[in-house]
């Protein structure tokens, strides 16, 4: 882990008055209040990080830190339902929790039908109702010292998603979380913070998915905690298709209990730059975990993955499959860290990570990292960079189909092999129709 | 006489600088099923390849007329269009592409350069259905990705459920039954049997005479160090079998 701390940036001026003039003028308990002061605290002693940190090396955040930064204090209220219908997935039944940016709105939201044991809400709701689960869990799992962005978002406290779930319930349907950038000037922040609290044996699968409306940059800075319980069963995707100006910067931070189950899925297609944090921690024996996570970019887009399987405990599986597609000039960054604590025998560790470039101008940094402890493990990783497997290329035109769209399939078939995973099928189509569209593009753009 | 549907004309081809075909000759009419046999190295698999198209693989000499046209100058996917079809020794795998929807991809070009109506997901369903009762493949085999997670039996039995839906003039077999137990084995060859009309023709290339219990073929030709250097018919296969190759090699390695 990186001990160094980045040194704060040159001004932050701005960001510390708007942490300061949000302190005064929101209410809530002192424990938040605490909180939020901690967020604060850390993020004036970290700032953003700058590229000197091995964890930012290849993500130079510079230009946000430059952007005007105008946290929202409420949704904006010209956002319409039509607006979202791009955003909808087919035949979809499930509730949808839309925030705008970054703030819950009721009116164009669907609650779920009421359910015992599930508790589908946003925030700040549960935050005004004072539910206990929210002083125990949120911000203690990611933590404030890991970069100036979750400390920023932690300042900011206010809404987003709140999902818990009691012992042995079981969400009847999957849970649509739409985070929308209302369309307006520059630099909309928006910095959600979510919690899922999964009790014992419980169940559910919880979409995240970001979007824009406008054309114009913007700046989600948001942060997801999941609590797994013992034996629960969780699917999170994460799904980031904002415009190709927008900056996003996230975390999605797990706790895996005993004998529980997560899924993660990460597709990221959108903004200009993207840095997706992904650390599951198994703190109990016989988790059972995947990491499945796609990025399809070109142009100028820098997409940043970090992730981080830490076996704190014996018995345990983590499964990571990780794809970009690049064209233009864009850039890739796949960072894999793989923990293995000292007791943590019979860790089975895989990870790889596979890397389509579409054009010589692209690039990709792939690296996993391994940290073994234990002496009884198997752990295993790969990574590619190149082009379409030629083999698999002539086995096509054999068949009698042209090169073209021998290469069209095997590209497509790259993205599915990801989205295949993805156990929702209303999400994986919507996936399919905008990945269709975008890999189109950077087939032709490129 | 029926006219040849392929004529290949003292080939000489290589890779990467190096000669492995030295002068090939071989005509195939409808109707005939030819086998050509040879030790490991021979350039079996070569002369399946250069006749497929691959990439790396130059003809360096002689010709190949398939159907009336230069083979050579075609590219592997309007080779396939014209109707050669080549079995893989080793199909490849193609994860995140449905075995249905690649096979309808590749029956629609060639219908197309065909000038021929495209087929809709429900009627190529249809046929589908048909040729798998041929090859006694479980239908879960279209559900799944091209070839991903198939035992070597099911793999080649996939070939083989292509060919059948593609309809081919002339196939080329590259060691189809390497790595078949003997259950896969004569599933693989009652298909390619069942296939067998006097208007198309196969080319069948093994190494070992076992296929041939099963595929009776019309004519054996012996390929060592890149040259066909015995012919004759079904018996000269029974013969390799008891003999081995040694005697023929002996024979031309002076």
């Amino acid at each position: 882990m990186t001990t160094t701390k980045s040194k704060p940036a040159a001004d932050l001026g701005a960001h510390l008055a708007a942490c300061e003039s949000f302190a005064a003028s929101t209410a809530g308990h002192e424990w938040l209040r605490t909180l939020r002061r901690n967020g604060v605290t850390h993020f004036t002693e970290l700032g953003f990080p700058t590229t000197k940190l091995e964890d930012w090396i290849y993500c130079n955040v510079a230009p946000i830190t430059k952007l005007a930064f105008k946290p929202a204090a409420s949704a904006d209220a010209s956002v319409t339902a039509k607006q979202l219908s791009p955003f909808a997935f087919p035949d979809w039944t499930g509730s949808r929790l839309v925030f705008v940016n970054g703030h819950f709105s009721p009116a164009l939201s669907s609650l779920p039908a009421p359910q015992k044991g599930v508790t589908v809400t946003n925030l700040a709701a549960a935050l005004a109702s004072g539910d206990a689960l929210l002083q125990s869990h949120l911000a203690h799992h990611a933590s404030v010292d890991g970069s100036g962005f979750s400390a920023l978002n932690t300042a900011f406290i206010a809404d987003g998603a709140f999902i818990a779930l009691t012992p042995n319930a079981v969400a009847a349907e999957p849970i649509h979380l739409l985070f929308v950038s209302a369309p307006g000037d520059a630099a909309n922040t928006a910095q959600p913070r979510n919690l899922i609290v999964a009790g014992t044996n419980s169940s559910a699968k919880v979409v995240e998915h970001y979007v824009s409306l406008g054309g114009a940059a913007h700046f989600t800075n948001a942060v997801t905690e999941i609590v797994v319980g013992e034996g629960a069963n969780i699917e999170h995707a994460k799904f980031q298709e904002e415009n190709l100006e927008a900056f996003h910067i996230a975390t999605v931070q797990a706790t895996l209990a005993r004998d529980s189950r997560f899924l993660s899925h990460s597709i990221s297609t959108g903004a200009r730059l993207a840095r997706h944090n992904i650390n599951l921690v198994m703190t109990g024996q016989g988790v059972d975990c995947v990491m499945n996570g796609l990025y399809a970019v070109g142009g100028k887009q820098l997409v940043d993955h970090h992730t981080v399987a830490d076996h704190a405990q014996p018995h345990c599986g983590s499964h990571e499959f990780y794809h970009g597609i690049l064209s233009g000039s864009s850039r890739g960054v796949f960072n894999g860290k793989i923990f293995v604590r000292k007791d943590a025998q019979k860790t089975d560790a895989k990870q790889t990570s596979r890397n389509l470039l579409l054009t010589d101008t692209a690039t990709v940094n792939s690296k996993p990292q391994l940290e073994i402890l234990a002496d009884d493990v198997k752990c295993t990783h790969g990574a590619t960079v190149g082009q379409l497997n030629d083999e698999a290329l002539f086995y096509c035109r054999t068949r009698g189909i042209a090169e073209v769209n021998a290469r069209r399939l095997l590209t497509h078939a790259f993205a599915s092999e990801i989205v295949n995973r993805i156990t929702v099928e209303p999400v994986r189509e919507h996936l399919e129709q905008v990945l269709w569209a975008r890999l189109e593009e950077l087939i032709e753009k490129k | 006489m029926n006219p040849p549907l392929i004529e290949i004309k003292n080939l000489s081809a290589g890779i990467n600088g190096k000669q492995i075909l030295k002068g090939i000759s071989l005509t195939v009419r409808p109707g005939e099923v030819h086998a050509i046999m040879g030790p490991n190295g021979s350039g079996k698999s070569t002369l399946g390849y250069v006749l497929a198209g691959r990439k790396g693989y130059d003809v360096t000499g002689g010709s190949v007329t398939y159907d009336g046209k230069d083979l050579i100058e075609l590219s592997p996917e309007n080779r396939a269009r014209e109707g050669l079809f080549l079995a893989f020794q080793y199909p490849v795998e193609i994860p995140g592409v449905n075995n249905t929807y690649f096979l309808r991809a590749a029956y629609n070009e060639q219908r197309k350069h065909r000038k021929l109506e495209e087929v809709d997901a429900v009627d190529f369903l249809a046929i589908v259905r048909q040729k798998m009762k041929l090859l006694e493949l479980p239908e879960a085999m279209l559900k799944r990705a091209v070839n991903e997670g198939f035992s070597g039996g099911e793999k080649k039995r996939n070939e083989i459920f292509q060919m059948a839906v593609l309809d081919p003039k002339l196939a080329v077999l590259d060691e189809t039954d390497s790595g078949l137990d003997i259950d896969a084995l004569r599933i693989v060859a009652e298909g390619v049997n069942k296939l067998k009309r006097p208007d198309n023709a196969a080319i069948v290339i093994t190494h070992y005479q076992r296929l041939l219990n099963y595929i009776v073929p019309d004519f054996v030709h012996v390929l060592w160090n890149g040259q066909i250097i015995k012919s004759g018919g079904k018996e000269l296969a029974l013969e390799l079998e008891e003999k081995g190759y040694d005697w023929l090699i002996g024979k031309n390695s002076k």
